[in-house]
């Protein structure tokens, strides 16, 4: 059998052997994490102990940051999350927060919020429309009833892994979260009615070998202000095990819809050689082989470009405490006219290896998100000055830099004031417009 | 021997024979009395005028690359008194040793059908029919038992074959010695060495530009990959085969090799091919075959496990039930050293009126033998146009992998070809090899056999079909077979069994392939 991608890599790290060693922490017991640690000959400590790194699950994160249980980070520690991540990852939120955003734009008149003479923004249109229940139901219901035939998928707000997930095509079928809608978005529990969110469901998904499938790229953010992300090279597309038919008589197979690979595991046809796991390689190449160059690589700009607006999104309301970073998981489907769409932003992507290549590719993403937030493998220092050189990043590549962007635009600004043409105006984007310099990701 | 000009009319009467009756020939008779209608043609002038409304409408290109696929597969013809069977293969003993071949294979079939007690076809009850109708594009999910049936033969069982394959009328007693042949093949067929590998695969050599080296990141677009993909993108429009094929000597652009492809195979997927698809499919869902069992398993344990491949399952499928029902690809016998197995109507063994071909394209598949297939389902979404394509594939080229003959393009000649070039390159590597019991051929037959698919990764493997696309031949396969020894024998050097070897060899997915094999052939001082 092959192994794919590179194999795992061999670093020396000059801080391993010094006294100073980085003492760390995780309660996430998973082995990508634990060696990534120890290659580097960091020492273990327990959470009671003064540590200097700790990679925690987002239970963990909220006692960190609470007001009652919280304590002062030094300048010497640092974690994986932002204290309020949830901006961004929890369904509802992160559609909040893109709401918010879009009508700013518009506000300021910036040409991001254009919108087409349908009424939908042609650039910020990037995420299924999507209601709260039962806050929004009336709202619901009036868009549900423009169009009676679409499917619509229920999750809940503050579940993953595809867990409380289901498929609806009637009203009927959510009945239960019809009433209350004044309180909040977050029902509490022991009012019996879980917050959901309800999103139309793309219905014409693209197909490979009749199959659907979803894509899982990381991200990494160093900063949100200035906003400072990094996109990872070796994501993957998740395959459905089971044929995808849009007819409504399968609406309760979630096999056939959802690609989670906690969900498809437990399929019969789940194979542990390759998992259904199809990377973002294979992926460029089909499309490339059969749709041609140009239209793959609008889709790839397009699939940067959605996750630096929302990431844009939730810049403001993020607590973009210095000792913070945070690697993102995120789920995209793309249709077939091979329209990305952005489903959701997951906090603590699974680190848990599926199959041979899964392990070696979620080693390296630890182990180059280490070379990023820990140059060296020296102790952290929460006022660094995030921005580590190109030979640094490992497979990750610059998503977005805010700051040099800037810089950027007033370089041109000034040359344009000067008289003086760059040529073409910015990047062209394969005849999607002029959308507006963007990035700094090519 | 025969002339030139005698040659070339024989040539010509064979493919005027073959295209006649075609559907390109009533179709360009119809065009051609209906062309008469227009005003440009002129009576005086008639003969000429249809020409040039021919040439102008496209149908002469057509015609052209009709022609030049004829070319391609047509051997050239043979001595006039020369017996048929010559053309499938002019040597007697490797004639004798393919018929012998299949005979093994035939009584291992056989025998399956016995022990297991299924017939090798049976037509199927309407409703088993209509339920497959219904799964047709996901016969993936179907689980059936098939832990009882076992591929054919695997690639190893040929190699033995091939090992102990002798030339009767040569001496090849000889001790062994520096200038002796040290590898496995023991038959003196006439294979290319390095100078005139050289020669022959000129457009690879250091100076001329290559996709899969001069479009790496690191080397500017304007040097060489941007002329060449606008060159391309004129090939495709031009529609011409021999230029598709001369273009793809140094590589197709990932989108537009399958047009390019496509093109070189004079693959259109016309209406009329798109209807003989839903006919062969139609032959699949009315009958079952026993060889379908064997498709399915070799499905399972092959391109569903591939980290590639896995996707496309349902295609391979869709692609292989159907070759099998195809008695086109028989047509491909008159120049394939094989030949088609017959199975006898029951109670009439031997009797030849009763005989039919099984299966009915005459083509027993073998371990692995879906992976011919697995990488063209990156180029094409459409099953037809897929199947157009693999069929073409295989009946250029493909059928020569499994055959035992002593084309230039076979699997013997491979072999020993691969044999040479590595012992005339590396000859410290050869022996040493050679002295720990890893015969470098025990570890590169499975790698040729399979013309490499599911070892590279799938752009990899892309770009060395190009070349064999380009340059009409399967040679390629054995210089990157010998490459690749070439690029690890550092650590081959090292190792002391065959196991270590092919531990070292066992991953080819990290590959660069042009590099390797024009290095292999241009950069080695010898």
């Amino acid at each position: 059998m092959r192994l794919n991608h590179a194999k795992l890599k061999e670093h020396r790290f000059p801080g391993g052997d010094m006294a100073s060693k980085v003492k760390w922490v995780t309660d996430i017991e998973k082995s990508v994490l634990i060696n990534n640690f120890e290659k580097r000959g960091w020492t273990q400590v327990t959470e009671g102990e003064d540590w200097n790194f700790y990679w925690m699950s987002i239970q963990t994160i909220r006692n960190v940051f609470s007001v009652d249980t919280g304590y002062r980070l030094s300048d010497e520690q640092m974690v994986n999350h932002f204290p309020n991540h949830y901006e961004l990852t929890r369904k509802d939120l992160m559609i909040k927060n893109i709401k918010r955003y879009r009508k700013e734009m518009e506000k300021e008149g910036s040409p991001l919020a254009e919108k087409d003479e349908n009424g939908k923004y042609v650039y910020l249109d990037f995420v299924p429309v999507t209601f709260m229940l039962p806050a929004d139901y009336n709202l619901f219901v009036e868009e549900f009833r423009k169009s009676p035939s679409s499917t619509w998928i229920m999750k809940p707000c503050g579940k993953a892994q595809g867990k409380g997930i289901f498929l609806i095509n009637k009203l009927s079928q959510i009945k239960k979260w019809s009433r209350d809608s004044r309180t909040s978005t977050f029902v509490a529990a022991s009012s019996g009615k879980e917050a959901y969110v309800i999103s139309l469901y793309i219905d014409n998904p693209l197909l490979i070998g009749g199959k659907k499938f979803d894509l899982r790229l990381y991200v990494l953010v160093t900063t949100y202000r200035p906003l400072k992300c990094y996109m990872y090279k070796l994501g993957f597309c998740r395959f459905c095990t089971v044929k995808y038919t849009p007819s409504t008589s399968e609406l309760d197979n979630m096999f056939v819809h959802l690609t989670n690979v906690a969900i498809q595991k437990h399929g019969d046809d789940y194979n542990h050689v390759h998992g259904g796991k199809w990377t973002v390689s294979n992926l460029r190449l089909y499309l490339e082989s059969t749709r041609g160059k140009e239209v793959t690589s609008r889709l790839f700009d397009q699939i940067h470009w959605i996750m630096v607006q929302s990431l844009k999104a939730v810049a403001p309301v993020m607590n973009n405490d210095k000792h913070c970073f945070e690697c993102y998981g995120y789920d995209i489907i793309i249709d077939d006219r091979l329209k990305p769409w952005l489903i959701e932003v997951n906090a603590s992507p699974s680190l848990t290896s599926s199959t041979a290549n899964d392990r070696i590719l979620k080693y390296n993403l630890i182990n180059d998100t280490l070379n990023i937030v820990t140059p060296n493998g020296d102790i952290p220092d929460c006022r660094w000055n995030r921005s580590p050189p190109r030979d640094a990043l490992g497979n990750y590549q610059v998503l977005y830099d805010e700051e040099q962007a800037l810089s950027e635009n007033a370089e041109r600004d000034l040359r344009s004031r000067s008289g003086q043409s760059l040529g073409s105006k910015g990047t062209t984007r394969g005849g999607t417009g002029p959308r507006p310099a963007a990035a700094t990701w090519k | 021997m025969m002339d030139e000009e005698t040659e070339l009319s024989l040539t010509t009467a064979q493919i005027v024979q073959r295209l006649k009756g075609t559907n390109l020939h009533s179709q360009i008779e119809r065009q051609a009395k209906e062309c008469l209608h227009r005003p440009e043609i002129k009576l005086e002038s008639l003969k000429e005028d249809v020409r040039n409304f021919l040439k102008d409408s496209g149908w002469e290109r057509k015609l052209q690359n009709a022609v030049y696929r004829e070319l391609h597969v047509q051997p050239p013809p043979g001595h006039p008194t020369a017996p048929p069977e010559h053309t499938k293969e002019p040597l007697a003993y490797m004639r004798k040793a393919q018929a012998s071949w299949e005979k093994r294979i035939l009584k291992s079939l056989n025998s399956m059908c016995t022990e297991l007690g299924v017939p090798l076809a049976r037509k199927r009850p309407a409703v088993e029919q209509k339920e497959l109708t219904s799964k047709w594009n996901e016969m993936g999910t179907d689980e059936p038992d098939l832990s009882s049936f076992r591929p054919v033969y695997a690639p190893k069982d040929f190699l033995e074959v091939l090992i102990s394959l002798r030339n009767p009328n040569h001496d090849s007693s000889e001790e062994a010695s520096a200038k002796s042949h040290w590898g496995l093949i023991r038959v003196p067929l006439c294979v290319r060495d390095i100078a005139q590998m050289k020669e022959a695969y000129s457009e690879l050599s250091l100076t001329s530009g290559q996709l899969g080296i001069d479009d790496l990141t690191h080397v500017p677009p304007d040097l060489f990959e941007s002329e060449h993909v606008r060159i391309g993108k004129k090939v495709v429009i031009g529609q011409e085969s021999a230029a598709a094929q001369q273009y793809s000597r140094q590589g197709c652009p990932t989108g537009l090799r399958a047009d390019l492809w496509a093109c070189i195979l004079n693959s259109t997927n016309e209406p009329e091919d798109i209807m003989y698809y839903e006919q062969l499919k139609a032959g699949v869902i009315h009958h079952d075959l026993l060889v379908d069992k064997l498709i399915y398993k070799d499905v399972k344990l092959t391109a569903s496990n591939d980290d590639y491949y896995f996707v496309f399952e349902d295609y391979l499928y869709q692609v292989l039930l159907c070759f099998s029902r195809d008695t086109a690809v028989l047509d491909h016998f008159t120049y394939n050293s094989a030949t088609p197995p017959k199975s006898y109507i029951q109670g009439r063994v031997g009797v030849e009126e009763f005989a039919v071909v099984y299966p009915p394209n005459g083509v027993i598949p073998f371990h692995g033998f879906s992976m011919y297939v697995a990488p063209l389902c990156f180029l094409y979404n459409e099953p037809s146009k897929l199947y157009q394509v693999f069929r073409e594939m295989y009946v250029r080229y493909f059928f020569r992998l499994h055959s035992i003959s002593s084309s230039a393009s076979g699997i013997v000649s491979l072999c020993l070809q691969f044999e040479r070039l590595l012992q005339s390159q590396m000859p410290q590597l050869f022996y040493h090899l050679r002295e720990i019991g890893a015969q470098p051929l025990r570890i590169a037959f499975k790698w040729m056999v399979r013309a490499f698919s599911g070892y590279l990764s799938t752009d990899q493997l892309l770009l060395l079909w190009d070349r064999i696309l380009g340059y009409d031949s399967l040679e390629i396969l054995a210089v990157l077979a010998a490459a690749v020894f070439a690029f690890r024998a550092e650590n081959l050097m090292e190792v002391s069994s065959l196991a270590t070897a092919e531990a070292v060899l066992a991953d080819l997915s990290t590959l660069k392939v042009m590099p390797l094999i024009q290095i292999f052939l241009f950069a080695t001082v010898i």
